[in-house]
C-alpha cells in the first residue's frame, strides 16, 4: 500500500494563468506532445522565442499516483485516466474497422507518451525503401543514413535503455542505459526458442535502468501504460519542462481553431481557450499535433486559396493513416510464470523482420511480462469477498503467458482521416472522422506472426486460449502517414526536411510524416524527425 | 500474513503531525445529505470492521493497516466526504436492520449487512445508487488496499503488485527464489 491521494481529488490546477500571446515569437509550435517538446527545447537552445499551444491541459506531476489509482480501479475508463473530454475529443469512425480513438491518445501537455508503453526502436534499413526493397508501398525521400544521427540524439534526450539486437540496423553507440535484465518468464521462453533457433534479444526502453537524467530509475509501479508515477518512464513533459527553463512558453488549454495564411505563408494561429480566443502570430510554425490533429487543422485551415484543406494541394492531407496491426496468443502453463510485477517488456525478436516482401509486411515479435489478470484488478471486480475471493485471486493468476507482435499496414487511399462535418467538437469544429482500413498483406502477416507464437508457446508447453489474429487484431495505437513525406508535391503534403510543400514557413513533426510505417513503435521516429526539423527550422531562421 | 509497517509505511508519511480532524462533512452543492457529520474515529472504526468481513482469515494486523490507509486517504475533501457518505449509509442499514452500528456487530451480521445493501453486486460507482457508492468508497477501496500491498499482494503470489512500487528485482526471480 502506498499513502494514495484519492482519484477523486485531482485537482487539475496546474495549467497557465496567462494565456495570451507572445509577442515577437520566431517560432510557434502546435501541440506539446513528444515531437512539439523535442522542437521546442532544441529550439530554445538555438536562443529562438518559442511559443507551445496545447489543446488539452496540463497536468500536475503529483497527481500521478491518483490517476494510477484510475488505472486500477474499474470504475474509470482508459480515458478517463488523462480526463479525455468527450466533447473535446468527440470523432466519428466511417471505416470497416473500428478504430478507438480516444483509447489511443492522451492530449495535454506531454501527449500521448503520457500513456505510452514506452518501446523505442529505430526503423529498419528496408522500411525507408518499402517500393525498391519489397515491391510494395512507397520510398521515403529520406534513407536510414539521414536519420541515424538523429535517432542516436534521441535517444540520449529521451534515455533509452538497451542491449545489443543482432538484427537492428548498424549504429555508432550503445544506448545510453544498461537494458533491463530479462523477466523470469524470458528464461522460459528463452528454453523454446532456443529449440526452434529464434534468437530473443532486448527490447529497448524509454524507462530509466538508472537514475538518467535526473529523472528515478524504474521503481517497478507496474502500469507503465497509461500512467508512471515514479516518472521513469520518459514522456513530452520532460522537454516541456526544459524548454520553459530555457523561456519558452507553453499555453495549455489553447486549443487551435485555424491556421490563417496567405498563399505561401501561416499569419497566424487562431487559439481558444477558457477565457477567450487569441491570435498568435509568428515568423514559423511547426505542427506537432499528432496522426489525427495534424491533418484534422489543416483540413479546418480551408480557405479559397486552399479550397481542400491547407497545404493540401497535393490532396493527400489526411490519406494513408496507417496504425500497427497487433498479433497475439497466449494461454496458461502447468507451472508458475511470474507476471504482472512491472508493466513493460524485456525481450523481443525481429529475427523475421526483414523477410518481408510483397506478401508479407515487416513484423517483430515480444515476450510478455504482463500475460494474463492483474490479482488487484480482478479483486476489484466479482461478487465475493474475504477467503472466497482470495480463493478467486490464487486461481486465477499465476501460470498465464503470452506473446504479442506488431505487424506493418501498408499506406491506402481509403484508409484516411477526414472531417465530419455532421458533428461538432466543443468549439464547434467538424470532429475527426477516422476511416480505417487494412489491407490483405497486413492481415496475411499476422497469420504468419500468428504461427510463429504458436509454435514457440507449444514448445513450451503452453495452453493455449486466446489468439489475436486476422479477424480479432486491433491497433496498436501508432497514428501515423496522414501528412506524408514525399519529394513530389503532387504526392506528399512535406518535403524530405518535413516543411509543407505548399508553405514557406510551415513545419509538421510527427508521425503523420511516415510514407509507410515499418512495424517499429514510432515514437524513436517521431523524436529522430521532430530533432532534424529543429535543426532544419533553425537554419531557416 | 501479518500486514506490516512495510505496507502501511507510505501512508504513514502522508499522516500530518498531530491527526488534526479532517472535514468530512458532507457537501450539499450536488445535493448529498450533509447533516450526517461523522467523525475520523466513526470513519475508521466501521472501515476496519469492513476490513475484518473484506479481507481473508489469513492477513492479521488489520486495525493498524487500514486505519493508516484511511487517514492518508481523508486528506482528499472529495473523497472524505465520499467515504463518509458510504460509511453512514452501512452505519444506518445496520442501526435500522440490526440496532447497533456496523462495527458493533458480529462478523457474519456484518457480511449480511453488506450483502443486503447490495455492495457484493452493484457496480463500483463514485456517484451512484447507495449500494454503488458503498461498493465503490467502503468495498473497493479496502480491497485496493490490501491487494496493491506486498503482503496483499504474497497471499496471490505475487510480491510486487501493480500500484505497489516493489522495484525491478522481483521480475526477474523464478518461484523458488
Amino acid at each position: 500500500m502506498s499513502g494514495r491521494p484519492p482519484a477523486e481529488d485531482i485537482a487539475n490546477s496546474a495549467g497557465a494563468t496567462d494565456r495570451t500571446p507572445v509577442d515577437d515569437a520566431d517560432v510557434c509550435i502546435v501541440g506539446a506532445g513528444p515531437a512539439g517538446a523535442l522542437v521546442a527545447d532544441r529550439l530554445a537552445d538555438a536562443g529562438h522565442e518559442v511559443v507551445v499551444l496545447e489543446a488539452g491541459p496540463r497536468f500536475d506531476f503529483d497527481d500521478r499516483l491518483a490517476r494510477q489509482e484510475k488505472a486500477i480501479r474499474p470504475t474509470y475508463s482508459r480515458p478517463d485516466v488523462w480526463d479525455s473530454d468527450p466533447e473535446r475529443d468527440a470523432h466519428s469512425n466511417s471505416g470497416e474497422w473500428f478504430y478507438p480513438l480516444n483509447h489511443a491518445r492522451a492530449r495535454g501537455v506531454g501527449g500521448s507518451t503520457l500513456h505510452w508503453q514506452g518501446m523505442v526502436m529505430r526503423l529498419h534499413e528496408a522500411d525507408f525503401n518499402s517500393a525498391s526493397e519489397r515491391g510494395v508501398g512507397t520510398d521515403w525521400p529520406i534513407d536510414y543514413s539521414d536519420l541515424r544521427p538523429y535517432y542516436l540524439a534521441a535517444e540520449r534526450a529521451i534515455g533509452v535503455a538497451g542491449g545489443d539486437n543482432p538484427f537492428a540496423p548498424p549504429r555508432e553507440e550503445p544506448r545510453p542505459m544498461p537494458a533491463f535484465e530479462p523477466s523470469y518468464s524470458d528464461s522460459l521462453f528463452a528454453e523454446a526458442c532456443d529449440e526452434l533457433e529464434i534468437a530473443m534479444h532486448p527490447v529497448p526502453n524509454a524507462r530509466n535502468s538508472e537514475v538518467y537524467d535526473g529523472r528515478s530509475g524504474c521503481v517497478g509501479y507496474g502500469t507503465c501504460q497509461p500512467v508512471c508515477p515514479s516518472g521513469a518512464k520518459y514522456d513530452g513533459t520532460v522537454h516541456i519542462e526544459s524548454a520553459e527553463e530555457k523561456g519558452v512558453t507553453v499555453i495549455d488549454r489553447a486549443a487551435v481553431q485555424r491556421l490563417e495564411h496567405d498563399a505561401d505563408r501561416i499569419t497566424a494561429a487562431t487559439y481558444a481557450t477558457p477565457e477567450g480566443e487569441h491570435r498568435q502570430e509568428a515568423d514559423t510554425f511547426v505542427i506537432a499535433a499528432g496522426g489525427v490533429e495534424t491533418p484534422r487543422l489543416l483540413l479546418l485551415s480551408e480557405s479559397e486559396q486552399y479550397p481542400e484543406g491547407l497545404a493540401n494541394s497535393s490532396g493527400r492531407v489526411g490519406q494513408f493513416f496507417m496504425d500497427h496491426l497487433f498479433a497475439g496468443m497466449g494461454g496458461t502453463l502447468d507451472e508458475p510464470t511470474r507476471q504482472n510485477h512491472v508493466g513493460f517488456l524485456t525481450s523481443e525478436t525481429h529475427q523475421f523482420y526483414d523477410d518481408a516482401d510483397d506478401e508479407f509486411a515487416p513484423f517483430k515479435l515480444e515476450f510478455f511480462n504482463y500475460a494474463g489478470p492483474s490479482p488487484v484488478e480482478m479483486a476489484l471486480t466479482g461478487d465475493d469477498w474475504g477467503d472466497d475471493l482470495l480463493k478467486r485471486l490464487q486461481d486465477g493468476y499465476g501460470t498465464h503467458i503470452a506473446m504479442g507482435g506488431l505487424v506493418e499496414q501498408l499506406p491506402r487511399e481509403d484508409s484516411y482521416i477526414g472531417l465530419d462535418e455532421s458533428t461538432t467538437d466543443n468549439h464547434g469544429n467538424p470532429v475527426p472522422d477516422v476511416h480505417w482500413n487494412v489491407g490483405d498483406r497486413a492481415l496475411r502477416t499476422i497469420e504468419r506472426a500468428n504461427e510463429i507464437q504458436r509454435s514457440v508457446l507449444e514448445e513450451l508447453g503452453v495452453e493455449i486460449e486466446w489468439t489475436a489474429g486476422p479477424d480479432s487484431t486491433g491497433p496498436a495505437y501508432h497514428h501515423m502517414g496522414t501528412t506524408r513525406m514525399s519529394d513530389d508535391p503532387a504526392d506528399g503534403v512535406v518535403d524530405a526536411d518535413c516543411r509543407t510543400h505548399d508553405l514557406d514557413n510551415c513545419w509538421i513533426a510527427s508521425s503523420s510524416v511516415f510514407p509507410t510505417s515499418g512495424a517499429m513503435n514510432p515514437t524513436l521516429t517521431i523524436a529522430a524527425l521532430a530533432l532534424r526539423v529543429a535543426d532544419t527550422v533553425d537554419e531557416a531562421l | 500474513m501479518k500486514l506490516t509497517r512495510r505496507d502501511a509505511a507510505a501512508a504513514l508519511a502522508a499522516l500530518g503531525a498531530g491527526g488534526a480532524a479532517v472535514a468530512v462533512g458532507h457537501n450539499s452543492e450536488d445535493g448529498r445529505r450533509s447533516d450526517d457529520d461523522l467523525d475520523e474515529a466513526a470513519i475508521r472504526e466501521t472501515m476496519v470492521a469492513a476490513a475484518e468481513v473484506l479481507y481473508p482469515d489469513a492477513v492479521t494486523g488489520i486495525d493498524d493497516f487500514v486505519t493508516t490507509f484511511v487517514d492518508s486517504r481523508l486528506t482528499g475533501e472529495t473523497h472524505a466526504a465520499g467515504v463518509a457518505d458510504a460509511v453512514a449509509a452501512v452505519n444506518d442499514r445496520a442501526e435500522s436492520w440490526y440496532d447497533d452500528r456496523f462495527a458493533a456487530l458480529d462478523a457474519d451480521t456484518r457480511d449480511s449487512v453488506l450483502r443486503e445493501m447490495a455492495a457484493d453486486t452493484a457496480e463500483p460507482r463514485r456517484e451512484g445508487s447507495t449500494a454503488e457508492e458503498v461498493r465503490y468508497y467502503v468495498v473497493n477501496e479496502l480491497l485496493l488496499a490490501l491487494y496493491s500491498s506486498p503482503t496483499g499482494g504474497e497471499l496471490v503470489g505475487i510480491e510486487n503488485p501493480q500500484g505497489y512500487a516493489g522495484g525491478v528485482d522481483s521480475y526477474q526471480r523464478g518461484p523458488q527464489a
